[in-house]
């Protein structure tokens, strides 16, 4: 790349604008935590009440995440195997859905399934059985976690075997592979280059979920970390404990982001080019059958509860409901804390980008420089590590002495929302950033384009669509998101998943699945916007 | 009956592109599949491994009829231009697995593996890993693995493209070379005038679908109009 120095110099100065904001917001939380009463905090660090909950924090998301990884093998081998079929396109991308779904619809539908009165257990009761699968605790969030989990496994999963070259398969049935030899010499060996990375991955989620803790575990026998935090502070106003189960979560999820970054990541995105994949294994009525039923399962599995959704959602007043004057106040709410949360994390994430863009140009790279690159690269990584529910916690304890929480919070929330959203939007605009530089940068530089004139008429056509993408994911993330308002939701800041989530609390169910089902859609409509984009990306 | 290959009336459509091939490949001869990008050269090899199925027409492979076999139950064994080996086994595993697909194997079975791996110029290579190979090397341990395989007829799509010149003709001549010691039938799909030279003794004209000529090497030299050679 190449830049003058005032191009440089504003690169650089946005990116550590960026990053020290970041550091900043971050940091103060930690720090107010840190500081806070530290003696009682640390008393109160490995009581049998916190172990407790760590262990169950940890057993859960094992459980989680070997029972998604589980079920997704055979998904995604049958679909490699079958790579044309009518509809295959569609169960690819149904498996796509669950990841924009806010976890609190998600747990609403399925309730309606394997809840109490859901269609299984009324299967079940009707064949003379008493009913023997329940919604909450253990169950329930396993429920819940594979629901989200197994179909981003199978995603990446079907990738991996996609991505081995096709003469593989061609190979294999030329060189009279049985199933069994196929799966032991080219399947098996794509997956387990990328089984580590998943479950690192999935586990990370399950470790950190919060929503669909909150919703279907409960009581002190299913409760993580992150929900017995909330707790802390919301219920019991127990500032220590809330601060102790902090510290043990940061701590957490710092061992596990360490682990996970030992592995190889894993990617949903497929070779471009290439021969189209043809498979000659597997062709006899046995492997047919089998496929059939997995796949057929695994659209049960994850159609089910989002059929559960929309049906419940129909029948409650819906015209009703979004007329109604707190749905209006709520659904604006939402809208400026996810515009406000989408267009911070585009602007930092591009401010990050640039600056790294910078310092990859530079002739020669001072220790000090490469640092900085190291920082700006770590700064999305920040926000995993310390979950919203710390961050919440942190800013709380900082506000509480200035007044009312309540003022400050709708910015708290949107801050909080922009960073969650900063992983994601990066990983959209740093790989559209880096390949429009690397077209344009010559060009610009030898017609003497900079600043404005060359934002307006090289960078913005061009990247108005990944930054579109970018803002509609984040906005997607920042609508459905419960954690964040959770600590400071009240009858001041209601967004959408609050009253979705308060009007379940106060067992109006009827109205719930209505809003769950405005909720569910917009945030589908605008994930499937922020996807649209990378069609290269696509499975199909 | 003709002991080669032998298309008879073989029909297929692939989207919008029709093929219709009628033509004998003859036994224990290298023949060359020539002709433009997109005529169907590629489709005529997926055909006789059976990658490809007709719609109609008949194909006999050493006198006896495969249209509707199973790519492994054909005489046949496969190089393509890239890929020939799973780059996470090791390069005798890759060889071992055209002796038994689930690596059953003999102690005599390994010992021709190695014979096999020696005879192609990669003695002693067994342990490496393909990465680790340069591209002649690894389009070596494909023939190394077509040779254990002994099936009477042997398949290239392309399969010196992605090397270079000099090694091309080194290529070429190992091709050759195992020709006239086992004696096979073999295809090879090129676009390179230069290759048919070196190794074809027919040479077989795909053009739009269909098979244009089918001449001796000579004859297809002869013929000095651009569009014969197929570039």
């Amino acid at each position: 790349m190449v830049q003058t120095i005032a191009e440089r110099r504003r690169s650089l100065g946005a990116g550590i604008a960026a990053l020290l904001a970041v550091a900043l917001f971050v940091g103060t939380a930690v720090a107010t935590l840190l500081l806070w009463d530290g003696d009682q905090s640390a008393s109160r660090l490995f009581s049998a009440y916190t172990w407790r909950i760590l262990q169950f924090t940890l057993w859960q998301a094992t459980l989680s995440t070997l029972l998604s990884v589980l079920f997704a093998i055979p998904v995604a081998l049958s679909l490699t195997r079958r790579p044309e079929f009518p509809g295959r396109v569609w169960i690819v991308r149904l498996m796509a859905l669950p990841m924009g779904l806010p976890a609190l619809v998600g747990a609403l539908g399925l309730v309606g399934i394997w809840g109490r009165q859901g269609i299984v257990n009324g299967g079940l009761a009707a064949i003379g059985l008493e009913q023997p699968v329940s919604i909450y605790g253990l169950t329930g969030i396993l429920l819940a976690h594979t629901f989200f989990n197994i179909p981003l496994a199978v995603r990446l999963l079907l990738a991996a075997l996609e991505r081995q070259p096709a003469e593989y398969w061609l190979l294999s049935a030329g060189l009279g592979m049985r199933p069994l030899s196929v799966f032991r010499f080219v399947e098996w060996p794509a997956l387990r280059r990328v089984i580590p990375g998943v479950a690192g991955l999935i586990f990370m989620l399950c470790a950190t979920s919060f929503t669909l803790v909150l919703v279907l575990g409960g009581g002190p026998a299913a409760t993580t970390l992150e929900v017995a935090i909330y707790q802390a502070l919301r219920f019991d106003f127990d500032p220590p404990r809330a601060i102790a189960l902090a510290f043990l979560q940061i701590a957490l999820t710092g061992a596990i982001i360490g682990l996970i970054a030992l592995l190889p990541a894993a990617t949903d995105t497929v070779r471009a080019a290439g021969r189209k994949i043809r498979r000659f294994d597997g062709q006899t009525a046995n492997t047919r059958l089998w496929d059939a039923a997995i796949v057929a399962a695994a659209v049960f599995f994850i159609a089910a509860p989002l059929a559960s959704v929309l049906a419940a959602g129909l029948r409650a007043d819906l015209v009703k409901l979004v007329t109604g004057s707190l749905f209006l106040r709520a659904a604006a709410t939402s809208l400026s804390i996810a515009i406000a949360a989408g267009m911070i994390a585009v602007s930092a994430s591009l401010a990050i980008v640039s600056a790294r863009q910078a310092i990859a140009a530079l002739p020669a790279r001072s220790r000090p420089m490469r640092l900085l690159s190291t920082s700006l690269a770590g700064t999305s990584s920040l926000v995993l590590l310390v979950p919203p529910v710390v961050l919440g916690t942190g800013w709380f304890l900082v506000l509480r002495p200035f007044g009312d929480v309540g003022l400050f919070a709708p910015y708290l929330v949107a801050l909080i929302n922009a960073l969650m959203a900063l992983p994601f939007v990066m990983r959209v605009l740093e790989p559209a950033l880096d390949e429009h530089t690397r077209q344009i940068s010559r060009l610009a530089a030898s017609l003497g384009m900079t600043g404005w004139p060359k934002w307006r008429l090289v960078d913005l056509p061009v990247l108005l669509r990944p930054m579109l993408t970018a803002l509609s994911f984040a906005m997607a993330l920042s609508l459905g998101d419960l954690g964040a308002v959770a600590l400071f939701g009240s009858s001041d800041l209601i967004t959408l998943p609050w009253l979705v989530y308060s009007t379940l609390s106060s067992y109006r169910t009827n109205d719930a699945d209505g809003l769950a089902l405005i909720l569910g859609f917009v945030c589908l409509a605008l994930t499937i916007l922020g996807t649209a984009g990378d069609k290269e990306n696509e499975n199909a | 009956m003709h002991d080669g290959i032998v298309l008879d009336q073989v029909e297929l459509t692939l989207g919008t592109a029709g093929f219709l091939f009628d033509c004998g490949i003859e036994s224990g001869a290298i023949t060359a599949i020539a002709g433009p990008s997109g005529a169907g050269k590629s489709t005529l090899l997926n055909l006789i491994a059976g990658f490809e199925q007709p719609r109609s027409g008949r194909l006999v492979i050493a006198g006896s009829e495969h249209t509707r076999r199973h790519p492994a139950e054909r005489p046949i064994s496969l190089v393509f231009q890239d890929h020939n080996l799973f780059a996470h086994l090791d390069i005798f595993t890759n060889v071992a697995l055209g002796v038994s697909p689930s690596m059953r194997l003999t102690a005599a079975d390994r010992a021709n593996v190695d014979d096999a791996l020696t005879r192609v110029g990669l003695g002693g290579f067994g342990r490496r890993m393909p990465g680790s190979l340069s591209g002649g090397e690894r389009q070596r341990a494909a023939f190394a693995r077509a040779l254990v395989r002994r099936r009477p007829v042997l398949l290239l799509d392309e399969p010196f493209a992605s090397l270079d010149p000099d090694l091309r003709v080194q290529m070429a001549k190992l091709l050759v070379d195992l020709h006239q010691e086992t004696g096979n039938t073999v295809v090879i799909v090129t676009h390179d005038r230069d290759e048919i030279r070196r190794v074809a003794d027919r040479v077989l004209v795909v053009e739009q679908g269909r098979i244009a000529r089918h001449l001796r090497k000579a004859e297809f030299f002869d013929r000095t109009e651009p569009s014969a050679a197929g570039m």
